[in-house]
This record gives C-alpha cells, sequence and structure tokens, in this order.
C-alpha cells in the first residue's frame, strides 16, 4: 500500500520519536568522536589499557560465540528432535538470561563460580570470569534462531537420504546442516554483538581488573566518570561500529534467507 | 550396520540429552537457585531488611513506574511502526527495518553515553535549552525513561511484525471493502489478531525495563531515595557488604525475570494452531 495522509502522519510521528529517542543520540557518539579528528580518535582508541580491553572483549566475544555455536545448535537439536520429562523447564531456561537483569546475572553467576563456590571453583576476578558470563547472557540466541527453522525441516528428505544408504553423519552434513546454516549464522551474529556490548553481568564478576578483565564497556564507563567524553566517544564509535557490522550481516542473511521482508 | 543403526542412534540421543541438561543447570539452574537460597538463609530477614528500607521501597516504585512508562511508549510505538513496515511501502523503508533492531546490539553503557551527549545539562545538544525550560532530563527520571525505552524499544515489533506478514491484508481488505473505517478495521480485524504477538512484546519489554543497569546508571547519576532504581541497588547493596540485602533485591528481580518467561512460555503454544 502506498501511504496515505494518516499513515503518512503516523510515519512523521514515528520516526520524529525514534530520531530522538535513538537516531540523534547515537549520530552524537559518532559526531564527538569525529570531533577529535583522526589523531585523536586514533590516540583514544591505541592508549594501551584500552586496546587490551578491546582485544579482551572481541577475542572472548569471537571464544563464546563457537561455543555457541556448537552448543546452541545441540540444544536446539534436543528440544527439537527429542521428547522427555523435564524438556519444559529446559525451554524456560534458555529464556531465563535473556530476562533475567544483568546486574542479577552476575550475581548469580557468583554465587556458584565466586569465593563461596559449592564446586570449590572460584574464577572471580579472573578472564574466566569474562567468559562465563558473556557465555551466561548470549545463551539465548543461537538456539532461539536455530529452534524453529529445524521444527520446519522437511525429515522425509533426511530419510530419503538414510535409505540411499547415507550415513547419519553424511545426513547431517550435506542435508541438515546447509539448511540450517544461515539461522545459526545470524544467532552467531546476535551473540558475537551481545558479548561484545556486555556491561552489567560483569560488575561484580570480573573485578574489572585494568588489562586483566577490563572490558571496554568498562573503559567507556570510566572515560565517562572523568567527564573525558570526547575519549568516551572515540572508544563508544569502535563498539558501534561492531553493532552496525552485525546488523549488516544479520540483514544480508535474512534477505538470502527471504524471511522478513 | 544396519541393525546397529538404532542403538547407537538410541545411545547418541541419551549422551545429548545429558550434555544439554548438565550444561544448562551449570550455567543457569544451579547459580539462580543458589540465589534463592541465599535469600532465605535466615529466613524472611533479609526479603524483610530490604522490604523495610524506605530507600529500598523508593527504588522498587521507581523502577515499577518507569518500566510501566516505558512500556506504554515502546508498546504504542512498536505496534504503529510494525504496520506501517509491514502494510506500506516507502522510501527507506528496508533501512529502518534494520536500524529498529540496532538498540537489541548497542552497549547499555553507549546508550547512556549516546543520551548524556545530547541531553546533558552542560555540553549536550539539546540539553541546556531543555533545562533553560524547566526540563532536567540526565541525572532525573526523564533521563531513566528514555534509556529504559532505548533498550527495549525492539521487542515489541519483532513480536508483530511476523504475526501481522503471516495473516496478511485479505479480511482487512475486505472489512474496508464493506463500509469499515480504518479505526474500526483496526479494532476488529487487525488487533485481535496481533494480540497474542503483542502480549509477548509486551512482556518481554517489561522484563527488559525492570532490569536494565548499565544504561540506567549512566544517566541516572544513581541518587539514593530520588534516581536509584533497584538494578543500583543490587550493585550498591553488595559494594558495601550487605549480601543479604543484596541477595534479596536480585531475588525479588529473577522472580519477576523468570515468571515473565514462564507467562510467555505457556501463552506462546496456544497461537499455533491458527
Amino acid at each position: 500500500m502506498r501511504l496515505t495522509r494518516a499513515s503518512g502522519l503516523g510515519l512523521g510521528v514515528a520516526m520524529l520519536w525514534f530520531s530522538l529517542l535513538v537516531l540523534i543520540p547515537l549520530a552524537a557518539v559518532v559526531a564527538t568522536a569525529a570531533a577529535g579528528g583522526w589523531d585523536g580518535f586514533w590516540q583514544a582508541v591505541t592508549n594501551e589499557q584500552t586496546a587490551a580491553a578491546i582485544r579482551l572483549t572481541v577475542g572472548t566475544a569471537l571464544l563464546v560465540t563457537v561455543v555457541n555455536v556448537v552448543m546452541g545448535t545441540l540444544i536446539a537439536w534436543v528440544l527439537v528432535r527429542d521428547r522427555f520429562p523435564g524438556q519444559r523447564a529446559l525451554e524456560v531456561l534458555i529464556d531465563v538470561p535473556f530476562a533475567l537483569p544483568t546486574i542479577v546475572a552476575g550475581l548469580v553467576l557468583l554465587s556458584l563460580y565466586g569465593p563461596d563456590s559449592p564446586l570449590g571453583v572460584d574464577i572471580a576476578n579472573t578472564r574466566a570470569a569474562v567468559f562465563l558470563a558473556f557465555l551466561f547472557v548470549t545463551l539465548p540466541f543461537v538456539v532461539r534462531t536455530v529452534q524453529p527453522v529445524l521444527a520446519e525441516l522437511d525429515r522425509e528428505v533426511e530419510e530419503a537420504a538414510a535409505s540411499l544408504g547415507a550415513s547419519r553423519l553424511t545426513t547431517f552434513r550435506r542435508i541438515i546442516l546447509p539448511a540450517l546454516a544461515p539461522a545459526i549464522a545470524a544467532g552467531a551474529a546476535l551473540s558475537f554483538a551481545r558479548g561484545v556490548s556486555e556491561y552489567g553481568s560483569l560488575v561484580l564478576l570480573s573485578g574489572n581488573l585494568p588489562r586483566r578483565t577490563e572490558v571496554t564497556s568498562v573503559r567507556i564507563l570510566s572515560s565517562i566518570e572523568n567527564d573525558n567524553l570526547d575519549n568516551a566517544a572515540a572508544v563508544a564509535t569502535v563498539l558501534l561500529a561492531v553493532s552496525f557490522a552485525v546488523i549488516v550481516a544479520l540483514d544480508v542473511i535474512q534477505r538470502r534467507v527471504g524471511r522478513r521482508g | 550396520m544396519a541393525s546397529r543403526r538404532p542403538r547407537t542412534r538410541g545411545r547418541g540421543r541419551w549422551v545429548a540429552r545429558a550434555v544439554v541438561t548438565a550444561y544448562l543447570v551449570l550455567l543457569v539452574a544451579w547459580p539462580l537457585w543458589l540465589v534463592a537460597q541465599h535469600t532465605f538463609d535466615g529466613g524472611l530477614e533479609n526479603l524483610r531488611g530490604i522490604l523495610d528500607d524506605p530507600d529500598v521501597a523508593h527504588a522498587l516504585r521507581l523502577t515499577v513506574g518507569v518500566a510501566i512508562v516505558s512500556v506504554v511508549l515502546n508498546t504504542v510505538f512498536g505496534v504503529g511502526i510494525s504496520l506501517l513496515i509491514v502494510r506500506y511501502r516507502f522510501p527507506g523503508r528496508r533501512l529502518l527495518n534494520a536500524l529498529l533492531d540496532v538498540p537489541l546490539s548497542v552497549s547499555p553503557i553507549v546508550v547512556g553515553l549516546a543520551l548524556v551527549l545530547v541531553y546533558g545539562g552542560r555540553s549536550g545538544w539539546f540539553g541546556p535549552g531543555l533545562e533553560d525550560a524547566g526540563l532536567q532530563v540526565i541525572f532525573a527520571t526523564p533521563g531513566i525513561v528514555l534509556a529504559t525505552t532505548f533498550v527495549a524499544l525492539p521487542l515489541v515489533i519483532r513480536e508483530v511484525v511476523p504475526v501481522l506478514e503471516e495473516i496478511g491484508t485479505e479480511q482487512e481488505q475486505a472489512a474496508q471493502s464493506l463500509g469499515a473505517t480504518a479505526g474500526q478495521t483496526f479494532r476488529r480485524i487487525t488487533l485481535p489478531a496481533i494480540k497474542w504477538g503483542v502480549t509477548y512484546g509486551v512482556v518481554l519489554s517489561l522484563a527488559r525495563s525492570l532490569g536494565e543497569f548499565g544504561a540506567v546508571k549512566v544517566v541516572s547519576g544513581n541518587v539514593l531515595g530520588q534516581t536509584r532504581t533497584a538494578t543500583l541497588v543490587v550493585e550498591e547493596k553488595y559494594l558495601n557488604f550487605d549480601q543479604g540485602g543484596a541477595y534479596a533485591t536480585a531475588f525479588l528481580l529473577a522472580l519477576v525475570a523468570v515468571a515473565c518467561i514462564v507467562v510467555v512460555s505457556i501463552i506462546r503454544p496456544k497461537e499455533e494452531p491458527r
């Protein structure tokens, strides 16, 4: 449908609100970073402590994404293809990290993997804690993107492959994996973006030790608290670039699969 | 070979079940259970302690109030923009569709910074002007509302858009050809069709809004009894060695979050036999 007068007005109001809330503020981050010139930007980003934080954040997020691709696909598989008592409870557990406040997530993880751990595993204030926190908050993404695709997959094709003598591994590699690949990729992109931008769950868990467990978001926050907004904006622009790259990647994936218009 | 296959499949299935269950128990269920356990370590004392604390009570009221305002804003905006994106064709539609997902992948700290740069009272783009007009945004409640609304913005849209795409336009066109106005068509045809999608979106937005931490921390100023929200109380209590208070507040927040998830998982299957 073409826009009518009423819907055009609605679009205008919606765009005004969206601009005031999201677009103009995000543009202000990039504009503030740009106002310092390339040298200022480069200096802020390559500052030893900041660079270490960016390396830790991106490296850990990549590692977590790899784990999520494997575990997320396996979890989705078990939830779709298997039936056993207690499955509904597992379904609920998957979504918990999405709804749980991040600061609570940090406290929750600290109770099992902190100083008072009943397991005797104390990883508080180490890099393993950063990994664990990322793993927790990114849990739902691959599972929830793969699950619906797996549920709609035609099992007759698999049975045909098997009846033609294909082994289970070949069926998985040649039939199932290609069908799931776009969903896995989309889930991986989302979980990477979520990991890179994580803050709240690390506050109590990782100790934010400079050059060891300090992530990029924490660096930006300390710049804000020191009233160095230019520096904060420069580092924030790096994170925004990562988010934007993920959005573009998702759009390309979705267009190839042709799901959302 | 053929006779062995069912057995390996059976064994593989059990291994997969065990691995998945152990992973989810170690990562989510057990830690969550421990927080509940810590909360009730000394009976109801921890919970009573925070509920009797006027500052915590204020923080809880502020959190709920802000969450309600932001859910209403995001529901109205979300349903409206979903209708526009699915039903109408206009230049920039695809770009807008992609941009609407941006808040999901932006770091909460960057959200806070972005809002400070525009609405900050001292050096923001619009902040000084707004303050002259008597409206303080940053370090005040409006800033908390903006931050909370920002982070939860895409949730309603992501639930409503697929439903709108699936139901198509035939019924709406039929209603219109029979003389229904746009308002009647929306109320009688479109709204009943998307009501479950809207409901999940609202529940998810509510959970997200109650729990926002990083963005609120930057824009709120964290003033005791004024702009301190529930999630900020958890941090404050824990860092001040009041672990009982921190666990009790975290328990309340976790309880609401899990309740939201359970509600969604209960109503979701009802939609399938459409």
